[in-house]
């Protein structure tokens, strides 16, 4: 097969995927006992008013017609009107995307820096202090609620030390970077805006520890695990024996070797960040697409509700491709198969 | 959480019919972290089965003269913001944390199993059709479709049981097929075809018990990542109500006294950690313990 045709299968796979996807969302949304009508209105909303916001939302249709007419404008990039905003959910999409976005980005990076070298020291240290260690942090991250630790960090960090704010994107009283692509460190970048890139980091730092660290904890337990079964494979004993330096012996044909399996795991993990998200921005105000989730699920505002879940079912399927293509650049014989 | 129950499944157990199982319970016993681990489950099931014999105080019930005291003699972890008992109501979260755990483990691992076991064996369409149905409820982050599930049903701890289940069993399907698949060409499969056993029986007499280890140790890590999950639901809201003491609603209740009556997002918080580190070790060791292989390189 080549590349071409494995890329053309994957993204059917992903269409049909979430065409399921929807279909499940829609099942969700319109065929369980909440209405959306009394969450809107309220008890006391008269007839012709019910009335009226169920032509508007299209809910005095047959579902079946309700998902053909969503699909329909899914298709055309619509997806409905927000109940509780009152504005087309692909614009809050667009407006609230960019801030998950940058968090998970930026909680990727923390777990990948922290992690990977980690993840190494404690295979070269197999059973010695410095794996115990890690191990123990591995295990720590991989059970811990993200929703506490955040509430530690900003307990320790903001009330106590008042080192770190405990919220939100940028302070206050600093304007937000112009919006070139809606990631605040980036547009801050672009624009040469040095309050707002300060501002911004600061407020990154911990959220992004508070998401990132369950990610840590796996990729750390990954990288140990594929270095450990690395490290005995007769390649590494011919590098040692030409004489290279152990450093490079490790980087150079240890860490390419081991990285593999890892980068499975790192898609996965990204997958996982959007859930993480929910929780994460909650606690820290994060204006993002987490906490519009959460509202949204609250009042009962399906058409937000299945924006998200759709916008997050895609998130998995395309980190997964992105990683197999990853997968190319690392080894050659996949590359060249 | 059940992201974790994705990374774990990616860690999954090979399949290994014909190994020596009596060499698993020893194995398992020689890990300290296992050891540990086992302890500290046995006394998370104590707590859950005997909060009501050893609380000191009734869970609910306020006490508005005894409100925000620190831990003493008589409240050992402190008093909550309405009086409440803070280790009695610890207890009790540890009752319904183990109800949630194998409430929706225990159903969820026998649906996904059951599913798993006819998409492995059948084939063709059938298994066809359950893939991509598993492949639908794989592509959902977990905690924002149990989210969403447990908004439209309304938030309760029973909906929010029913929302993490409808998000876990795929991993299981995918788990018992993968297995099947790789099992029914062997010779004791073949055998027991050959002398006339039925579908059921070649089912559940020769293939089930030979996914029983990798079934324990998914099922393990499950009750811990269904124990976070739950807590995280009912933080946000979505799970048990106050003044249920479930761990997640406790944080929630506590998070504005984190800097000044610190022991009450504390203590709920070190309790879902330990236990949840609980399952993660047993279920690493149980690993370990059923598969040589890979002893000691997770």
């Amino acid at each position: 097969m080549n590349f071409l045709t494995f890329l053309i299968r994957r993204l059917i796979g992903i269409v049909a995927v979430m065409l399921g996807v929807s279909v499940i969302t829609f099942t969700i949304s319109h065929l369980v006992p909440a209405d959306p009508v009394a969450a809107a209105l309220g008890d006391r909303a008269r007839e012709d008013q019910v009335a009226a916001f169920r032509a508007e939302y299209g809910l005095d249709k047959p579902v079946v017609e309700q998902y053909f007419i969503y699909m329909n404008g899914l298709l055309h990039g619509d997806l409905g009107k927000s109940i509780r905003t009152r504005r087309p959910v692909a614009d809050d999409l667009r407006d609230f995307f960019p801030a998950t976005f940058e968090l998970s980005l930026v909680a990727l990076l923390v777990a990948l820096v922290i992690g990977m070298p980690t993840g190494i020291w404690s295979a070269l240290f197999r059973n010695r202090l410095p794996d115990h260690l890690v191990r123990l942090f591995a295990l720590v991250g991989g059970s811990l609620p993200i929703f506490w630790l955040g509430l530690l960090l900003i307990g320790l960090f903001y009330s106590q030390l008042g080192w770190l704010p405990p919220g939100g994107r940028i302070d206050d009283f600093i304007p937000p970077p112009q919006t070139i692509t809606g990631l605040f460190v980036l547009d801050s970048l672009l624009t040469a805006n040095s309050a707002a890139l300060r501002s911004s980091l600061h407020h990154l730092i911990l959220p992004a520890f508070t998401l990132g660290y369950f990610s840590t904890a796996v990729i750390s337990r990954m990288m140990r695990s594929s270095m450990l079964e690395v490290l005995n494979q007769d390649y590494m004993r011919t590098a040692r024996a030409k004489g290279l330096l152990e450093r490079f012996v490790i980087l150079r044909h240890g860490l390419r070797n081991a990285l593999i399996p890892t980068l499975t795991i790192i898609g996965l993990t990204f997958g996982s960040l959007l859930s993480g998200a929910v929780l994460t921005e909650t606690i820290f105000t994060w204006p993002g697409l987490g906490r519009y989730a959460t509202a949204s699920a609250i009042g009962l505002d399906f058409p937000a509700v299945m924006g998200v879940t759709l916008l997050a079912a895609i998130v998995y399927p395309v980190a997964n491709l992105i990683v197999d293509l990853g997968y190319a650049w690392l080894d050659p014989r996949i590359r060249n198969a | 959480m059940a992201e974790q129950a994705q990374t774990q499944a990616a860690l999954a157990l090979p399949a290994r019919m014909d190994a020596p199982r009596p060499r698993a319970r020893p194995a398992l016993l020689r890990s300290p972290l296992t050891i540990a681990g086992l302890a500290l489950m046995a006394v998370f099931v104590a707590c859950a089965l005997t909060a009501s014999v050893l609380a000191p105080y009734d869970p609910i019930k306020q006490f508005l003269s005894q409100r925000l005291k620190p831990p003493s003699p008589e409240h050992w972890m402190g008093t909550d913001q309405l009086g409440r008992d803070l280790f009695s109501r610890m207890l009790f979260g540890a009752q319904i944390s183990l109800t949630i755990g194998v409430g929706v483990v225990a159903p969820v691992a026998v649906f996904g199993t059951i599913l798993g076991l006819v998409a492995g064996y059948a084939g063709g369409l059938l298994d066809e059709i359950l893939m991509r149905v598993t492949d639908v409820f794989l592509a959902f982050p977990p905690l924002i479709l149990a989210m969403a599930i447990a908004g439209a049903l309304g938030p309760s701890l029973t909906n929010a049981m029913i929302a993490i289940a409808v998000v876990s069993w795929p991993v299981y399907v995918r788990l018992v097929r993968g297995q099947v698949l790789s099992l029914r060409q062997r010779e004791f499969v073949e055998a027991a075809r050959a002398i006339g056993a039925s579908t059921p029986r070649i089912l559940s007499q020769h293939l089930l018990p030979n996914l029983l280890a990798p079934l324990l140790v998914q099922a393990t890590f499950d009750l811990g990542g269904t124990i976070l999950i739950a807590a995280g639901l009912s933080f946000i809201g979505f799970g048990a109500q106050i003044p249920t003491p479930e761990w997640g609603v406790m944080i929630s209740d506590g998070r504005k006294y984190v800097t000044t009556q610190p022991w009450l997002p504390l203590f709920p918080g070190l309790a879902i950690l330990v236990t949840v580190a609980a399952f993660n070790l047993i279920g690493d060791g149980l690993r370990d313990a059923l598969d040589p292989r890979l002893r000691g390189n997770l």
